[in-house]
């Protein structure tokens, strides 16, 4: 037990030496965190569009204000004719193109009808969409006010209630997906290449002819840095809480207990990747190849999993950011403890124990 | 001194913040020697060593190698010297005739001169059976032997080798001292580093180095006069204590 | 003469490279197969649609009217109608749960207040973490009960009531390059950019400072090299290697996801070229920087994930605050984005992606200065 002490007192003076190295690890996840807690966003704002106005009278000026005074749109440009269109599109300066057809007005006094066509870029479907949906709805809301005299008969209303997130903020949708990537990427990067780093420079033959057993050179490998990724942790919950105002509804013990064991359970994917590469750059390709695109994209973070094809809603119960995504989410949102959550806290168990099992065996089979 | 020297040395020193890790040396390499350069581990041999061969830039003094200035034509010097580090630099996952032709190609070798080169370096390690295998898989003398020829591709005056015998048996060390005596024949100045007392022996001028300092430079049989003692090894215990 | 002899020098290290990468039989796949099945099967996963929302209702009214809007959205195909929730109780605690998304709830004497009193109200809890979805499940919500509300208006209303003097301006959307908004349209190019930017950056990035560690650097200090050489022979395979690997990427976009290549294919390889080598540029400028693997993997890892989330391929720029939009300007992945979809799907040429081809270019330039300078052969 001595002797083990001995060696994690030893792993720590390793990491701590390294001041370059120990500033990466603490200054990084700051950086991102504040970088994306701010500008990662899926709301649209802002959206650069044009006008072609081939009427320019009162209806359509009152309208062209209505757009331009809302936040979601800025007018960059007024086009003269339908060719333009295409080369603006081309150049991508502008996202969409509110064209106003001839005689507006005068086509709304005397057949109760105009035309307003819009016209989106959509190589991206998501703000091409948005984009109309937001165009129609104050074009209806102008559409209101014209007919604000007549009364409609039969109308249904609808009154939604937002839950969890009145306001529709997005910070509360990264914030917990942010921590989710970087702690997960932090923590099975950081043991991958530390255990392969002493096999590639031959030390690691050296600790196990030592009398400390396999698991406790593992062991003693990782605990600096459970500590490190609890640190950072901390680091990164304080900031969504006092930077980005995230709630913590639920209980601080709980979100505390549930962030080590998420650590674990990516520390313990680090140890799996390090028994099956024999380099450091195998172990960091592959757990930055192999990590960092699946975690963003099938973890949930930014892409809805319920809108994903079967299989890959099926894939994406493997991924271990998913259900820390969830459990974030549910104590910091929701407020819900472990009777909510159990299924999700049980899947990380599960997992973290799978991955230990299986770097045993295979480490086994590498001593045989 | 036979031909002349062709290394110069004066008051070079090399500082890293407030360490001096070589303090203020001078010496002269004679044309042919077989020069030793010994210290204890930490004593300053690897850092003069890397001033010497132009991949370390003095903090003050100066050094003439080959007839160039170690620091204004260091890629001058570069051109004249070869190097085997205690790492025997080679790629563990090339091949030795591949290791042979890369080092050769970055010299500048022509494509005909470095077949006809490593040819004859396989000839004449008898390398036959393992010219194509991976140099990683080796045993640890012969990635040292192959080192060593590497490099003399180019033809170097000099040839510094830093610790080129580490971690090998006896027998081994002494067949690699054959080698050295081969090239040191044909006329070529051996610059060595070693912390094996008894490869001193095989020198002839070692510099024992402690602290940063050259404490005693000679001929080891003048060494041995003059601090009566039997071996090199009880010079440099001798030294070492005194200092401390 | 002497230009040919430092030609040489650069190929026998390229040669070097070359041997060196194809020989380790662990990496290769890393290299080469796992990206192409993550584009295959990533680019699937990226997606905003919303649909299949978990919908759920409570309905206190139970008459032919309120069974009736029940069924509009049991038949659109946004919405999976999973329970009919006895009370908003249950119903809220289900949400909790995550089992549902979407409560609609009509009230008792729906359809009475409805035709007496000629209005009525429908009350809809929608969860919201996903602010975005939200939004989205919300128009959906609208939208389904407007119809509805409409036919049963024209079913009620007498013939020549005030209905059609209302004035209306109907909006006709059209969606340009992509009409079906098909999101693997605007994924693929995009995930493909990725996965090129991170093998090259990786690799480029442990390159040097693997050497450093194993002792083979100082080998080649101790040569006669040029450092220009050096970097350019290290530029060179990994170049051919990211080209390589685009071009397989352009393959499977276009196979598999039948991904529109309507621009020049010469420009979108000569910008890639360009792009390339700003990224290899960093990778070995990172290499040359640092002692360690793992420090150059980490701040390689810092950098990418920054270029990735703020690249505009997940989330839009415009949306980000202003000080977030002028750090993207330094962002490489973002021009190449943007470049890969204006030529890709728009057909965008020179003359359009001039802008970003300069930006791009000097970013080549200052960032493989930057590598040659910070390659010390002398400490």
């Amino acid at each position: 037990m001595k002797r083990f002490i001995g060696f994690i007192k030893k792993e720590f003076y390793h990491i701590f030496r390294d001041k370059r190295s120990l500033f990466i690890l603490f200054g990084m996840p700051i950086v991102q965190v504040m970088l994306f807690g701010f500008a990662i966003t899926n709301e649209i704002n802002n959206v650069d569009i044009a006008i072609l106005d081939h009427s320019k009278d009162a209806n359509t000026k009152q309208i062209i204000d209505k757009i331009s005074a809302s936040k979601y749109f800025s007018i960059k440009d007024f086009l003269d004719n339908e060719r333009d269109i295409e080369t603006a599109f081309k150049k991508g300066e502008i996202k969409a193109v509110l064209n106003f057809e001839k005689d507006f007005s005068k086509k709304l006094m005397t057949e109760n009808q105009a035309t307003v066509q819009i016209l989106t870029d959509a190589t991206d479907p998501n703000t091409a969409n948005t984009i109309s949906n937001y165009t129609s709805s104050i074009l209806s809301s102008y559409q209101e006010l014209l007919n604000k005299d007549i009364s409609i008969p039969y109308q249904i209303g609808v009154q939604t209630r937002m839950f969890y997130n009145p306001e529709l903020k997005s910070v509360f949708m990264f914030v917990p997906g942010v921590m989710t990537i970087i702690l997960m990427l932090v923590s099975a990067m950081m043991t991958s290449i530390s255990i392969t780093r002493e096999k590639e420079l031959g030390t690691m033959e050296i600790l196990l002819v030592s009398p400390l057993k396999p698991f406790q050179v593992i062991v003693g490998k990782v605990v600096p840095y459970i500590l490190l990724s609890v640190i950072n942790a901390i680091v990164i919950i304080l900031l969504s809480i006092f930077v980005f105002s995230m709630p913590v509804e639920g209980n601080l013990f709980l979100l505390g207990a549930e962030t080590i064991l998420f650590i674990m359970n990516a520390l313990s994917l680090g140890i799996l990747i390090s028994t099956v590469s024999a380099s450091q750059q195998t172990a960091m390709m592959v757990s930055l190849m192999g990590l960092m695109l699946p975690v963003i994209l099938l973890s949930g973070f930014i892409f809805p999993i319920s809108s994903m094809p079967f299989p890959l809603q099926v894939i994406s119960n493997i991924i271990p950011a998913r259900w820390f995504i969830i459990i974030l989410k549910g104590i910091m949102l929701k407020g819900v403890g472990l009777v909510y959550l159990w299924k999700e806290t049980l899947i990380l168990v599960g997992m973290t124990l799978f991955f230990i099992a299986l770097s045993v065996k295979k480490y086994k089979i590498r001593l045989e | 001194m036979k031909n002349g020297n062709i290394i110069h040395v004066k008051n070079l020193t090399k500082t890293f913040g407030d360490f001096t890790a070589v303090d203020n040396i001078s010496f002269q390499v004679g044309k042919g020697e077989v020069f030793g350069f010994l210290g204890a581990n930490g004593a300053g041999k690897t850092t003069a060593m890397k001033m010497l061969i132009g991949i370390s830039k003095p903090s003050s003094g100066e050094a003439q190698v080959a007839g160039f200035d170690v620091k204004s034509q260091a890629e001058k010097v570069k051109r004249s010297i070869g190097y085997m580090s205690q790492r025997f630099s080679l790629y563990n996952d090339l091949t030795i005739r591949e290791n042979i032709t890369f080092f050769g190609g970055i010299y500048g070798l022509k494509k005909s001169d470095i077949k006809t080169k490593s040819q004859n370096l396989i000839d004449e390690l008898d390398l036959h059976d393992e010219a194509d295998k991976l140099v990683g898989s080796l045993p640890l003398g012969w990635k040292q032997k192959v080192a060593f020829s590497v490099s003399l591709l180019h033809d170097p005056q000099i040839i510094f080798l830093d610790e080129p015998t580490g971690g090998v048996d006896p027998i081994t060390r002494r067949k690699f001292w054959e080698m050295i005596y081969r090239e040191a024949h044909k006329g070529k100045t051996i610059f060595v580093t070693t912390h094996y007392m008894d490869e001193a022996e095989y020198c002839d001028r070692v510099s024992i180095m402690v602290a940063g300092k050259i404490e005693a430079l000679d001929t080891p049989k003048n060494l041995k006069e003059k601090y009566k003692v039997e071996s090199m090894n009880q010079v440099f215990l001798k030294l070492a204590r005194n200092i401390e | 003469m002497i230009l040919e002899l430092k030609m040489n020098t650069i190929r026998y290290i390229i040669q070097k490279e070359f041997k060196q990468i194809f020989r380790n039989k662990a990496m290769l796949p890393i290299i080469f197969v796992l990206p192409l099945i993550q584009l295959a099967i990533l680019a699937n996963a990226a997606t905003f649609e919303v649909k299949n929302i978990k919908f759920g209702y409570i309905d206190n009214d139970k008459t032919s009217l309120s069974r009736e809007l029940i069924e509009k959205f049991n038949a659109s195909t946004y919405f999976n109608v999973l329970t009919d929730f006895p009370s908003h109780i249950i119903a809220d605690a289900d949400m909790l749960e995550g089992q549902v998304d979407v409560v609609l709830e009509i009230p008792l004497h729906f359809e009475r207040n409805l035709l007496k009193e000629k209005k009525t109200d429908l009350s809809v809890r929608i969860n919201a973490i996903d602010g975005a979805a939200a939004g989205v499940e919300n128009v959906y919500v609208n939208r389904i009960v407007q119809q509805f509300n409409q036919k049963v208006r024209t079913e009620l209303l007498l013939v020549g009531e005030n209905i059609n003097k209302l004035q209306n301006i109907a909006t006709i959307p059209s969606f340009w390059y992509n009409e079906t908004l098909n999101y693997k349209t605007f994924m693929v190019p995009g995930i493909l950019v990725l996965l090129v930017t991170m093998i090259t950056l990786f690799l480029s990035g442990m390159n040097i400072v693997r050497e450093k560690e194993i002792g083979t650097l100082e080998q080649i200090n101790v040569t006669p090299i040029k450092k220009y050489q050096f970097i350019i022979g290290k530029l060179f395979p990994f170049l051919i290697l990211g080209l390589v690997l685009l071009t397989v990427g352009l393959i499977i976009a276009k196979l598999l996801f039948d991904i529109p290549i309507v621009g020049s294919i010469l420009l979108m390889y000569g910008y890639s070229i360009i792009y390339i080598l700003v990224i290899l540029g960093m990778g070995l400028f990172i290499s040359n920087f640092t002692d360690t693997q793992q420090q150059a993997m980490f701040i390689a890892w810092f950098f990418m994930v920054i270029f990735i989330l703020m690249s505009g391929l997940f989330t839009p720029i415009e949306s980000m605050p202003n000080w977030a939009q002028v750090l993207t300007e330094f962002n490489p992945i973002k021009y190449y984005v943007q470049v890969m979809r204006m030529v890709m799907l728009k057909g965008a040429g020179f003359s359009d992606i001039y802008q970003q081809l300069l930006k791009t270019l000097a970013y080549a330039l200052i960032m493989n200065a930057l590598a040659v300078y910070s390659y010390k052969k002398v400490t």
